[in-house]
């Protein structure tokens, strides 16, 4: 769908990108992490032509972007915003309008997400007598409104209230299903986690990693266990796993460990089961923020 | 292209449904033939204040020959000396006209007073004794006042101007008259309207919604599409409000005057001429009327328009420069000088200068150059300018909006996207510099 290769942004004081290469599979969700200044949003504003690259080129569907790539891509900005004096239903038609859909269409798909978002009561409203809440609905209906093949949501649960996070969530998920490329693009890691197939990590304006989210957090597999159990034994040093860490609890002890070399989860077991009562057993795979972590640690000691 | 028409339309809509916009269009025109009106009204009521002089005349010529008049009443003073005459006057509030003996050697008179007289009052004195006088030593003379009177010669002059198509009648006053106030309109239409898409441009990076827009148009197409979408409402204003003042001007006029020009029409050659005589001033009422038909109304309308156009395209893009590079219309004002003074110059120069000089070097410069010409060009009008240096400082101003556009296109498309940067002039300069 989308590749982006070795793309280079300087400003004045200072290069927001340097080097930047990845690739959007069709039909995946993509995140794009970093904390905040990595340069994020100066990738999205390439993608979305509103600047363009120092060098580098960026691929949609194989073609090099041009504008007529733009009726394709829905951008959710940062930065929301809409008239605040014009009326709800004249501004979805005019923003759909621009991005290319005939009058006709841009009424008959205003209708259908209006009704399908229950806001069909807001068409003669202005955004200024609407609520931060319902002002959000509004702002992304206007980024899908034209069924982009492409849609690219900057931050984009930030500022919703858990029910309407919610709801837009299905939403995005609903258009995946449906054949949309998702980008996400947000420094709060965990909150997409679990949305993307593929992620994309950035800090200080260079990409320190990528690929897709299982194959990552498999590559940071360490033969961490975590066994919870109850009954009084003292594990000592044994044969097939380094005790990381012990704790007691009321409700029965948790044990943090890590197997040696050439031995499986089940030689853990089997020297565990004889002696104490096994309640739970889980495999500790750090998280994608925890990766970051590490990987941005790592480059700073260098 | 297509987009581009959507910003026109979109911007242009959303002003002239604004219920402002009906209110301006409306109020404007009523409010101005209720001036005009107005002042028609009190200076045809005139000071009704009277003026009462008490007159010492030592002289005995004039005694007897004062008349009253609507604003001054002439009495005979109480006292015979100026000393007594004007401890009374202090008294009373009045004025005393004093008229020494050897007057007529003098030719002096002296008005004593409190207060300042009102000119009304000193010239409707002066007047009257000069006519005295002259009848006085007309008759000293042994010219009878009432021959002098009868071979009266009354020369108005005709300007004819020298035109390719043949002798032409032309009024200058009439056209001075719609050249200055073209001049004015335009000084103050390229504020209004640039303020107006500075704001535009203003509103829409503090919304927010810029990026949503420029995610789906050129920065370059939407800032033009604002500049010409709020120059259309510029002009739908100026046709309506044309219209309105015309229509309520020519219902007004019927009410007025519509007895008296169709008495005037049925009036035999005979009765004119008595008319013309008694009415002192009517050759030059007549000349003024057949001047205004006579003043180019399409020639000056249409220069207007050019001129109201290339110049709202050379300053707007510079305001929607500057509102793209601050983040609050209270931050504008640090650059809103380059824009300010050279239209402020021009204005003061078109009246104090160029009305006075209009084919100086300064004046031909003035109109020529693209940053001043719409205002001084409008002001050279009336004096004739030739086709040539019409056509010379319309092309000029071209290529000067089209120079500021492009200047304004380079610091919009990057200001529009900072955010709580404060801007300065090397900033600017900076953006300008960016490459695309």
């Amino acid at each position: 769908m989308l590749a982006v290769k070795n793309i280079v942004k300087q400003y004045a004081n200072h290069r927001a990108l340097d080097d930047v290469s990845l690739e959007v599979a069709t039909g995946s969700i993509f995140g794009l992490l970093g904390p905040n200044g990595a340069g994020k949003t100066s990738l999205i504003r390439i993608i979305n032509q509103i600047t363009g690259p120092d060098e580098g080129t960026v691929l949609f569907d194989g073609e090099v972007l041009n504008p007529s790539h733009i009726n394709r891509i829905g951008y959710l900005p940062e930065e929301r915003g809409l008239y605040k004096k014009m009326e709800i239903g004249d501004q979805m038609l005019y923003l759909a309008q621009l991005k290319g859909l005939s009058r006709k269409e841009a009424r008959e798909r205003c209708k259908y997400w209006f009704e399908k978002m229950e806001m069909q009561t807001w068409w003669k409203k202005k955004v200024e007598d609407l609520s931060k809440g319902m002002q959000q609905k509004v702002q992304f209906v206007a980024t899908v409104i034209h069924q982009p093949e492409l849609i690219i949501l900057d931050e984009p649960f930030s500022g919703f209230d858990p029910v309407n996070a919610e709801i837009i969530k299905e939403e995005i998920l609903e258009l995946n299903r449906q054949g949309a490329t998702i980008i996400f693009s947000t420094h709060r890691m965990e909150s997409v986690e679990q949305l993307c197939d593929s992620i994309a990590l950035i800090n200080k304006s260079r990409k320190i990693l990528d690929g897709k989210v299982k194959d990552i957090r498999n590559s940071y597999r360490s033969q961490t266990y975590c066994i919870e159990y109850s009954g009084d034994t003292e594990l000592g040093f044994n044969p097939v796993f380094d005790i990381l860490q012990h704790q007691r609890s009321e409700d029965g002890q948790q044990l943090r460990l890590k197997l040696k070399d050439g031995k499986t989860v089940n030689d853990a077991l089997a020297m565990l089961i004889p002696m104490v009562s096994i309640q739970s057993l889980t495999e500790v795979i750090p998280t994608i923020h925890e990766i970051f972590i590490e990987k941005v640690k790592g480059i700073n000691h260098e | 292209m297509n987009k581009i028409l959507l910003v026109i339309q979109r911007e242009y809509l959303s002003r002239v449904k604004k219920k402002s916009f009906l209110l301006m269009t409306f109020l404007v025109p009523v409010l101005f033939i209720g001036m005009i009106a107005l002042v028609a009204f009190l200076t045809s009521r005139g000071g009704d204040e009277v003026t009462r002089i008490e007159v010492i005349d030592q002289s005995g010529i004039f005694a007897d020959k004062f008349k009253d008049s609507r604003n001054v009443d002439f009495e005979r003073a109480a006292a015979t000396d100026l000393v007594q005459a004007k401890a009374a006057a202090r008294k009373n509030d009045a004025f005393v006209l004093f008229i020494p003996a050897n007057v007529v050697q003098e030719g002096n008179a002296e008005l004593a007073s409190e207060k300042k007289p009102p000119l009304v009052a000193l010239n409707e004195v002066r007047s009257q004794m000069n006519e005295v006088l002259r009848n006085r030593m007309l008759a000293d003379a042994g010219i009878n006042p009432e021959t002098l009177k009868s071979i009266d010669p009354e020369i108005s002059i005709t300007s004819k101007e020298l035109t390719e198509e043949g002798e032409q009648d032309t009024n200058t006053g009439a056209l001075y008259g719609i050249s200055f106030a073209s001049a004015i309109l335009i000084y103050i239409c390229l504020f209004v309207y640039g303020a107006q898409v500075m704001r535009g441009v203003i509103e829409e990076k503090t919304s927010r919604i810029v990026e949503v827009i420029i995610s789906s148009v050129k920065p370059f197409q939407l800032m033009l599409g604002k500049i010409i979408g709020i120059g259309l409402v510029g002009i739908t204003q100026f046709l309506l409000w044309i219209i309105l003042s015309t229509t309520l001007a020519s219902l007004a006029g019927q009410q007025l005057l519509g007895d008296r020009i169709e008495s005037l029409k049925n009036m035999d050659p005979e009765q004119m001429e008595q008319i013309n005589k008694n009415a002192g001033n009517a050759p030059e009422v007549t000349a003024l009327l057949q001047g205004m038909e006579n003043v180019p109304i399409a020639y000056i309308v249409t220069v207007f328009l050019i001129y109201f156009l290339g110049g709202y395209l050379l300053y707007s893009a510079l305001f929607a420069a500057v509102g793209s590079a601050v983040d609050n219309e209270t931050e504008t004002q640090q650059f809103m000088l380059p824009i300010t003074l050279p239209l402020l110059f021009t204005y003061i120069m078109a009246f104090s200068f160029i009305a006075n000089n209009p084919n100086s070097t300064l004046s031909f410069w003035l109109s020529i150059i693209p940053f001043t010409s719409p205002i001084a060009m409008m002001v050279r009008l009336p004096f004739g300018v030739p086709d040539w240096e019409l056509a010379l400082s319309i092309a000029l101003l071209v290529v000067g909006f089209i120079f500021t556009t492009w200047v304004a296109a380079r610091i919009y498309r990057v200001g529009i996207l900072m955010y709580g940067k404060k801007a300065n002039y090397k900033e600017l300069m900076k953006w300008f510099l960016y490459k695309a």
